[in-house]
């Protein structure tokens, strides 16, 4: 590992994705004179941002309100959101959407040339702005595209950000990477620092994440010292495709897709979830009910199946199917085609003429790096936005559609607070943070590259060499055998205690590759490093919520205990790096009291009693693009 | 998971040699992957390395290559992510063809070998991986922004734009930068000037889109010299096209555009017919 120039900035972002480019324009539109460093290890437009199909959620229709979007989402959450941080990320929604829109994103649009809306699961009213189902790939590309309106965003395109540099008096000033193609670390530095690197999907096996997610920044913030908040908390979306774990979007139910078991049956209807109302009733699909159920309770449910033996046997494990055919060709080209694409290339069936076999696959962290509701963490000039963060507006489960919203809200939020910061320590000592950027490029090299390492990690050397598919299918094992959708108090010691042998064989890696360029292999490997220390944390902070509460379901614990529970975990990160030390801090409750969770019948769809219809003003409309 | 079960046989065809570690052989169907290998600290020239990988009929070539790396040789190089048709990251020449490795079943080519190389027309970095500097430098050349003054004042809501109008563009917008188009242009590879099918492609979709006001400002790139003019039609760009873009039709309809700014130009101050 050989060391770079020192390289300069007013703000570093890290970070390429949805969050990391909404806050670079944000700080490169209000402060012209700024320079902003995005530091991420893959080309932006392959951000993982790309693959989220749906749409993002926006008041926007006026038989729509903010207060519905809150109220969803604070009960989406189970209660465990910070309500503050709900209402302020609702009020600036609609006009982020808008922002976007402006910069080009080809919204769907309704005959008169307003912008159309969806309705998505655990949603009252329909409110999810959508482009097709490339809704993710839309909203990425065109705000890549603006950022190369701006001379003073300055990409560090496959840099992989390893390490946060602190100065002196303890404010963060930028990070080391290392640059792909020559292997050299470089310190890159700045007066505050945004971390937007996404979430960590890859320490399950089975997910729709892309490889990249890896939990980087999340563990970079948590070796730093800073909280990972929530941890406990994953979301099992309830329609992969079995095997790759390709996911069917939300949007597919929303436009009327069923989920029926082995037996036909609509199985939703024995959970509480309300009535099967014909398809063809011009009342389906209903919002807040049934297909239309929030994501953990649809997972749950197929869990439920499973064990009660009505799901369907493949291949590729147990599913239920998602059928979508009584839509018609006509609605799944127009209004889905993505979803028929994906079914014909990774499932080889044709939704319009065959139901899509699903089961659940794990989407997003709800937890993540600890910040307040101003996206700042406890470390001065350290930021964080997008699923990286936990503000938390998410809280024990994530409504569909929020996520897409949530990177521009808070990513133009953390943009603007951290030029502010910036601003006001203008003051840079380049001095220490480069030696510390110098010593995290020696620690690699020893650790991975050199005479030492190699014997470690050679069979007649100092230890058993370990490969690093080995250790991270272990890891995915013991992810998924003790923190899936059920979990309890022996399941999760068991997923504890594997990770801490798998941290102890870590020291034993051994790479084949020992060159500087484009070295993918040691990317794996520091990768992997991030899912341990991330894994870690999701397990524990488990093993310690003894109730139930969204996605965090414990067999022995089956309750919500608002008692002792209605309350944020803290995962800090302890001397010696083993396992977290995990604290608590409440929830903010403004005005909406913990309150039973009901979708369905009693799911208080007033609004559609009263009449303003249930297809709403998009979803019966043939004529949107 | 299933990709673990598959533990057959591995080793290095090419070399000859066993690998340490990796399983041995048993009587499950094999299929050979020759992958393009070029190492820029050691290699003077590059070569193409045999690999025995165990056959699964719903793997991608991506999966055979991830396997490799995982389980007999972590020095191949490669670039993916989203394993779903949407980053595109993993464009490569498989069989001499550009696609989309996590779109190329290896049914597809079972029981030949398959032939990996990185795509055509880009300077190699190593293994798999090309440069995209040229790339990146060709998609802002075409100012891919919505051009007008009041692009960031929201007050009003949103630009309000037609389902018909949506459809001017709606396709160019398809784009997912896999490059697969630049590798089939015969052009892209001997006319440094030449923008390519993708960059073109993207100019135009904002130059049809009914919110922006920039068309003058970015056909003043699109029509100088060597930029468009160099395509010849060959078509080969949407051929490849992973997502329907139609790379080529796009550079027809903005060829007659730009004829008709060039007419214009004649008859009017530069800018004035925008």
């Amino acid at each position: 590992m050989s060391h770079a120039a020192t390289e300069q900035h007013d703000v570093v972002i890290v970070g390429g994705g949805g969050a990391g480019l909404r806050a670079a324009i944000a700080i490169a539109e209000e402060n012209p004179a700024f320079s902003v460093a995005c530091v991420s290890k893959v080309y932006p437009m392959r951000s993982h941002t790309v693959t989220a199909e749906g749409g993002a959620a926006g008041v926007i229709k006026p038989s729509d309100s903010l207060e519905d979007h809150i109220y969803d989402t604070i009960s989406g959450a189970d209660w465990l959101a910070d309500q503050d941080a709900v209402e302020y990320f609702v009020h600036r929604a609609p006009e982020e959407m808008v922002q976007l829109e402006h910069w080009g994103c080809p919204w769907s649009r309704m005959p008169d040339g307003s912008v159309a809306v969806r309705p998505f699961g655990g949603m009252k009213i329909e409110r999810t702005w959508f482009a097709a189902d490339k809704t993710g790939f839309h909203m990425l590309h065109s705000l890549f595209q603006t950022t190369l309106k701006y001379g003073n965003i300055v990409r560090y395109d496959e840099h992989f950000a390893t390490k946060l540099l602190l100065d002196d008096a303890g404010r963060c000033r930028g990070c080391a990477a290392i640059e792909l193609r020559t292997g050299t670390v470089r310190a890159v530095l700045g007066r505050s620092v945004i971390i937007c690197t996404g979430g960590a999907g890859k320490a399950f096996p089975f997910t729709t994440n892309g490889a990249i997610k890896t939990g980087d920044g999340m563990a970079m913030a948590y070796r730093a010292g800073v909280a990972l908040k929530d941890m406990e908390f994953i979301q099992y979306h309830p329609t992969g495709l079995p095997g790759t774990g390709i996911l069917i979007t939300e949007a597919s139910r929303g436009e009327g897709g069923i989920l029926v078991n082995k037996d036909g049956r609509r199985y939703l209807e024995d959970y509480d979830l309300g009535e099967a109302l014909d398809v063809s009733d011009p009342r389906h699909p209903q919002k807040r009910a049934m297909e239309l159920g929030p994501r953990d309770k649809l997972s749950q449910c197929f869990v439920k199946e499973m064990w009660a033996g009505r799901t369907i046997r493949t291949k590729d494990g147990e599913v239920v199917h998602l059928d979508l055919r009584h839509l018609g060709e006509a609605k799944i080209d127009r209004r889905i085609p993505f979803v028929r694409e994906l079914a014909r290339n990774y499932a080889g069936i044709d939704p319009v003429h065959q139901p899509i076999p699903v089961r659940p696959v794990v989407h997003y962290v709800m937890g993540g790096i600890d910040v307040n509701s101003e996206s700042a963490t406890d470390i001065a000039g350290l930021y964080a936005a997008g699923e990286c963060a936990c503000v938390s507006i998410n809280g024990a489960n994530r409504l569909g559609s929020n996520s897409l919203t949530e990177l521009l809200v808070f990513g133009a939020q953390a943009g603007r607070n951290a030029a502010r910061f910036a601003m006001e320590n203008p003051d840079l000592e380049l001095g220490g943070l480069e030696s510390q950027a110098r010593d995290e490029g020696e620690r690699i090299r020893r650790a991975y590259f050199s005479a030492g390492a190699r014997r470690a990690g050679s069979a007649d050397g100092g230890g058993a060499s370990e490969r690093i598919a080995v250790l991270r299918n272990e890891l995915h094992e013991a992810m998924e055998d003790g923190a899936g959708i059920y979990r309890n108090q022996e399941s999760l010691e068991k997923t504890c205690d594997k990770i801490a042998e798998l941290k102890e064989r870590y020291a034993n890696v051994s790479l084949d590759d020992h060159t500087n360029s484009f070295n993918t292999e040691l990317t794996a490997a520091l990768e992997l490093s991030s899912l341990l220390d991330v894994a870690e944390t999701i397990a524990h902070s488990g093993r310690e919520r003894t109730e139930s509460r969204g996605s965090h379901q414990r067999l022995d614990h089956p309750d919500r205990d608002d008692d002792d529970f209605l309350a944020h975990s803290l995962a800090f990160r302890t001397e010696d790096g083993g396992a977290p030390r995990i604290e608590y801090r409440p929830v903010t409750i403004t005005k909406w009291p913990p309150g039973a969770r009901t979708y369905g019948a009693d799911s208080g769809l007033k609004r559609e009693a009263e009449g303003s219809g249930t297809g709403g003003p998009s979803a019966a409309d043939g004529n949107t693009e | 998971m299933s990709k673990e079960r598959a533990s057959a046989s591995a080793g290095r065809v090419g070399s000859g040699e066993q690998v340490a570690g990796s399983p041995v052989a048993t009587d499950e169907r094999t299929i050979t992957l020759e992958l393009f290998r070029y190492h820029p600290e050691t290699d003077a020239e590059p070569r193409f390395q045999s690999y025995e990988v165990p056959y699964n009929e719903d793997w991608v070539v991506l999966d055979a290559i991830n396997w490799i790396k995982d389980h007999v040789d972590g020095t191949v190089t490669h670039r993916w992510s989203c394993r779903m048709g949407v980053c595109g990251s993993c464009g490569m020449m498989v069989n001499g063809e550009p696609v989309l490795t996590c779109a190329a079943f290896l049914k597809s080519y079972f029981p030949f070998a398959v032939r990996v190389e990185p795509l055509v027309n880009f300077p190699v970095e190593r293994d798999l991986v090309v440069s995209m500097d040229g790339f990146m430098d060709k998609l802002e050349a075409v100012k891919p922004y919505m051009i007008r003054d009041d692009v960031n004042d929201t007050s009003g809501g949103e630009f309000r734009q037609s389902p018909a109008e949506l459809a001017k563009y709606k396709q160019f917008s398809m784009c997912i930068n896999c490059m697969l188009c630049y590798a089939a242009c015969p052009v892209v590879g001997h006319e440094e000037g030449f923008l390519g099918p993708a960059a073109l492609a993207l100019g135009h979709r904002y130059n049809k889109d009914s919110r922006d006001h920039g068309r003058s400002e970015r056909m003043d790139v699109m029509l100088s010299d060597e930029a468009m003019w160099g395509c010849t039609f060959v078509g080969e760009c949407s051929v490849v096209c992973p997502k329907h873009v139609d790379p080529a039709g796009a550079i027809q309809q903005a060829k007659a555009m730009g004829a008709q700014e060039y007419f214009k130009a004649f008859v009017m101050p530069k800018g004035a017919g925008a």
